[in-house]
């Protein structure tokens, strides 16, 4: 899938990313959506970024691909959390720009801010990936420094975010219908485990899905794990979520 | 003899107009109205080819019945058939004499009939065909130079660049959704998965199996029955309620 009238921008991070390293053996959608964040994390004054599947009404649907040595834990951490930049971004349908992680950004994100900033972000600038009302994931931009991004940064943003787009559509142009490219299939894989857990603590506890997944989040955040893990023990038999307290969502699973 | 710096007014104007969500018949009326300046030409229309090959007249210069007509004339036979056809040029036509009314009588009647005297074809090229024509119409005698020429086929250019992005956006939005869908389906079935699985007592395996096979037996889609699992399992009691 091609435009014809190549935006500037766009063909210069095409170049970049055509640029990039590729690792030995990789090819795939998920290798050259990583060396797309490499490549951003080179040409921009960037730490880290990450490419992560949004599920429209859900969360996230898969961590893509990632660039800089936390920035998959910072993905991790906002689907984890259930909040920060990344999800805004989604839901608000624009980008979520925050020069100040921990001054500003942590009255926006109490809980993430913080979290993050001791994992040493000072800035994230997080773009939605989305044609009109469809969205499929955003683009998230690290800095350990705080401050905003320059507006030739800001638009070489839009462009990585148009670009990674452009990369999932022409996967999806192959796919099986209904079905999200094979290409996606491990990264899909790896988080569907939480919503296999979401669906049995529904069952545990009698509660719908929301409540179950704020259940999972809460047991991630007292007991220091991400969600992906509480979801695994859940799965495997070892964690069981007690009926503890009433739920915060008087609604019952049936 | 065209000037170059209105070539440059048309390019700035236009460039505007190639963003995400232009609309783009407001866009190739602009093209009309550029070119038709340009060219200092009475009227200028654009025609594309639909899916069955015919040309369809899709917008002009001015709001006018009689530049309408003309335009429309020509899905059977005139300078945009011809020049659709051939992929090139069809210019410096004097519709006063008679090799125009010979090639397309309907047209060539019609157009002197409402004060025509010159018309000029030029094609929407893309990838060595046409995708359309743009038409120049004159009241009055009206020869384009070979540097004239090249000009306005710049303009038909940009209709034609607009044209795809438009189509090729239109594409992007449909597989969008598409993998949007793809994601929150995938997403109810491993929420069923896992329901289903506490309820029998089974893997989420023999989970997916049994909501498969249920599916299929009801003649009902996966996503959908998935869906109905997680929020309204009372629609599928069979599946839904443990075996004892």
């Amino acid at each position: 899938m091609t435009t014809s009238r190549p935006d500037p921008a766009v063909a210069r991070i095409l170049l970049q990313l055509a640029d990039e390293p590729l690792p030995a053996g990789a090819d795939g959608l998920v290798s050259t959506l990583t060396r797309l964040c490499a490549a951003l994390v080179r040409h921009l004054p960037a730490s880290g970024s990450g490419i992560s599947l949004v599920g429209e009404g859900h969360g996230s649907a898969g961590i893509a691909a990632w660039a800089g040595p936390r920035s998959r834990s910072l993905e991790e951490l906002q689907f984890t959390l259930g909040e920060g930049p990344c999800l805004d971004a989604h839901a608000s349908r624009r980008p979520m720009l925050e020069p100040d992680l921990v001054g500003a950004g942590s009255h926006r994100w109490p809980i993430y801010g913080p979290r993050a900033a001791e994992l040493g972000v000072g800035a994230v600038f997080a773009f939605p990936l989305q044609i009109g009302s469809a969205r499929v994931g955003v683009l998230d931009i690290y800095r350990s420094q705080a401050g905003p991004l320059s507006a030739e940064a800001l638009a070489s943003g839009y462009g990585f975010a148009e670009v990674a787009l452009r990369l999932l559509l022409q996967e999806q142009a192959g796919a099986s219908e209904g079905r999200a490219p094979e290409g996606l299939d491990d990264v899909l894989a790896h988080r569907m485990e939480v919503y296999q857990a979401q669906g049995m603590v529904m069952v545990d506890l009698g509660v719908k899905p929301a409540e179950a997944m704020a259940r999972l989040r809460g047991h991630a955040f007292a007991a220091g794990q991400d969600i992906a893990a509480v979801a695994r023990d859940v799965i495997d038999g070892i964690l069981h979520l007690q009926r503890d307290h009433p739920p915060h969502d008087p609604g019952e699973y049936r | 003899m065209i000037a170059l710096d209105k070539l440059t007014d048309v390019f700035v104007a236009v460039a505007d107009t190639l963003v995400a969500d232009f609309d783009i018949i407001e866009f190739l009326e602009l093209v009309a109205e550029k070119a038709a300046t340009i060219s200092a030409a009475s009227a200028a229309g654009i025609v594309l080819g639909d899916p069955t090959g015919r040309l369809q007249f899709v917008a002009a210069s001015e709001q006018s019945v009689r530049l309408l007509e003309a335009l429309a004339v020509q899905s059977e036979s005139g300078p945009c058939q011809d020049c659709f056809h051939t992929g090139g040029p069809v210019v410096n036509t004097d519709l006063r004499d008679g090799e125009a009314h010979r090639r397309w009588p309907a047209f060539a009647a019609l157009a002197t009939s409402m004060g025509y005297q010159s018309v000029h074809a030029l094609p929407l090229r893309h990838q060595g065909t046409a995708i359309g024509a743009l038409t120049l119409l004159s009241v009055h005698a009206h020869p384009l130079e070979d540097a004239d020429v090249r000009v306005v086929q710049a303009v038909a250019d940009i209709a034609t660049i607009g044209i795809l992005q438009e189509r090729s956006i239109r594409a992007s939005g449909v597989l969008t959704e598409q993998l949007q869908y793809a994601l929150v389906s995938r997403i109810s079935i491993e929420q069923a998965k896992g329901i289903l699985s506490r309820i029998h007592g089974i893997s989420v395996d023999d989970a997916f199996t049994l909501l498969r096979s249920y599916a299929r037996g009801a003649g009902l889609g996966l996503s959908a029955v998935a869906t109905e699992v997680v929020n309204e399992p009372d629609r599928h009691p069979t599946l839904t309620r443990p075996r004892r």
